[in-house]
């Protein structure tokens, strides 16, 4: 654990110094921000039946198919382009604390992203009258549903870009990758389930094995405050087989 | 196990796909020792110091590493190396306070020491007074290689291995990274891997010699020069009746061989006789003496080199791969 603790501060280091963390934080908020504000823009015109904050989040998808592979690309493909990772490995470092130091530090990095998009609610929240902040704005539950989707689906989305990132040397390679893996699985299950819809019967083993990989179907079981274990279980489970293949990635390679 | 013994390296084979790097390399580095690892580029040399380092796994024979078997124990084995990797590959973005400090703590130097110790190997490699402050990118090659000695050097582990530490410096580099590998001597076991065959002669107590991924010689240069060099030479330099000299040799039925003819820029001839024979300078000046009109400029025996130690044995080695192909 030493080993990791000391590894996760450098990568952060690493990260802070690395350009495609500004471009990916810059790009975050300024997209986050004009979503928010289209969203709000939208609620004065025509009334909603959902709430700001669930729609908000509910576009959780956008930014990351740019903001993952922003601040995983570089981790390993990097090291690799620089043999550097050979010099990391000189010294008594287990694999798996390389590759878990540079998941969390990405992973905290995303997950401080996200948590600075709290303040358009709260701003918003400030500025307009109680009646109508209280109810749509600011929603405890919503919120919170939201941020342990975000929080838990960016655990699978980090450990993509951290696989996509040691199957390549060049960083635009990796960034590639991680974009088209994120694309599958944001887009992919939700058009799964479009394009089977009339082909399985609901609740059918198929059905709903489809609806277990939509990604966008369980942010909005979240939203709705409902926490099943299950998505747990897909998220944790896959995000656990692609680090353990980067570890054999990195370990086979060295 | 020989306590004495650091490095033990058994049997040793290492394939990429259908080329083999290593085959069956044989070899013992004792404590304290300075050992150069010779061979032309491909030879197996960078292979043979990556397994050691556990950074390669072997495909058959044996390394311990003070006693350490390197397959079993690649953790352990490489908190008592010190390793500085061909080409040096450092994170051009760090400063090398902050590079050397992350080093130490990840060679689990004790908290409180790390300061001190990374101050340490500043002050061997000096690096505290000139570079401490500098991002590793905007510091010279030779810079760049003092960053990686001293690297390897944190944490005073047992061994030191260094592959190819000079390589792409120029001379004023490579003086000093050569006071530097000198000032390490007695206090660690240094493996310097290198093709110039100069800084291996100058630094290492020990030579052992590798090509097409085989050990074709080792042991201390005069031990070498024994096994490899079987002709003696010795150097005349001589003015004037260079004819009658020459005639005389002929006589004699002398092997030698016209280095350098007189001149008008240059006043003596260089003859080289070569024999399997012992030498004896006394013969060779009385011969001239008796010669009239010939001057004896200078005469001494030649010492072979390293390079014409390691220029018979990959030759050799080279032949024995013929035969048996």
């Amino acid at each position: 654990m030493r080993h990791f603790f000391t590894l996760v501060r450098h990568e952060i280091r690493l990260l802070f110094i690395a350009p495609p963390t500004y471009v990916a934080s810059v790009l975050f908020i300024l997209l986050m921000g004009f979503i928010y504000w289209a969203i709000l823009r939208s609620m004065t015109l025509v009334p909603q039946d959902t709430s700001a904050i669930t729609q908000f989040f509910s576009l959780f998808w956008l930014p990351v198919f740019f903001t993952v592979p922003l601040l995983t690309m570089r981790s390993i493909a990097e090291e690799k382009n620089q043999a550097t990772l050979q010099t990391l490995f000189s010294a008594p470092v287990p694999k798996y604390a390389i590759v878990l130091s540079k998941f969390f530090a990405a992973y905290l990095l995303y997950l401080i992203l996200w948590v600075l998009t709290l303040y358009f609610p709260l701003i918003t929240f400030n500025l307009l009258s109680d009646n109508l902040s209280n109810a749509s704005l600011v929603n405890a539950s919503e919120i919170i549903g939201s941020l342990i989707f975000i929080s838990l689906s960016g655990i699978l989305f980090i450990a993509i870009g951290i696989f996509t990132s040691s199957l390549t040397r060049s960083q635009l390679v990796a960034g590639m990758l991680c974009f088209t893996f994120l694309f599958i699985i944001c887009i992919g299950g939700q058009q799964l389930e479009y394009a089977t819809y009339n082909y399985f019967a609901q609740g059918s083993f198929f059905f709903e094995g489809i609806q277990y990989v939509n990604v966008i179907r369980h942010f909005e079981d979240f939203s709705l405050g409902i926490l099943d274990t299950r998505p747990f279980v897909f998220y944790l489970s896959i995000s656990i087989l692609l680090l353990s293949l980067t570890v054999n990635m990195i370990d086979s390679k060295a | 196990m020989d306590e004495n013994i650091s490095i033990s390296v058994n049997n040793l084979s290492k394939n990429y796909g259908k080329v083999s790097a290593i085959k069956n390399a044989d070899f013992q580095i004792k404590k304290g020792e300075i050992v150069g690892l010779l061979g032309p580029n491909g030879a197996g040399k960078s292979t043979t110091m990556r397994i050691l380092g556990g950074l390669l796994r072997a495909d058959s024979g044996s390394a311990t590493v003070c006693g350490l078997s390197v397959a079993d124990n690649s953790l352990a084995i490489k908190r008592k190396i010190g390793f500085m990797q061909e080409n040096n590959p450092l994170p051009e973005d760090l400063r090398v306070m902050e590079y050397l400090k992350l080093r130490a703590e990840l060679k689990e130097v004790d908290s409180k020491k790390l300061s001190t110790e990374v101050r340490r190997v500043m002050d061997l490699c000096d690096l505290f007074r000139t570079a401490r402050r500098k991002i590793i990118r905007s510091l010279s090659k030779g810079f760049k290689q003092r960053v990686g000695i001293a690297d390897a050097l944190i944490g005073s582990p047992e061994i030191i291995i260094l592959d190819e530490p000079t390589i792409g410096l120029d001379p004023h580099q490579i003086q000093g990274i050569r006071k530097l590998i000198d000032s390490l001597r007695g206090k660690y076991t240094v493996l310097i891997s290198s093709h110039i065959l100069s800084e291996i002669e100058r630094n290492c107590d020990r030579v052992i010699i590798i090509n097409h991924g085989r050990v074709v010689a080792m042991g201390t240069k005069p031990e070498l020069s024994e096994e490899f060099i079987k002709e003696n030479h010795l150097r005349l330099q001589v003015s004037g009746n260079i004819e009658s000299l020459i005639t005389r040799l002929k006589s004699a039925k002398e092997d030698y061989e016209i280095k350098e003819e007189q001149s008008e820029q240059n006043d003596y001839s260089t003859i080289v006789i070569k024999s399997t024979e012992a030498l004896d300078i006394s013969d060779y000046t009385e011969i001239v003496n008796q010669i009239s009109h010939c001057q004896l400029k200078g005469i001494n025996l030649i010492k072979p080199d390293l390079e014409a130690i390691f220029l018979a044995a990959t030759k050799r080695s080279w032949e024995e791969i013929r035969i048996k192909s």
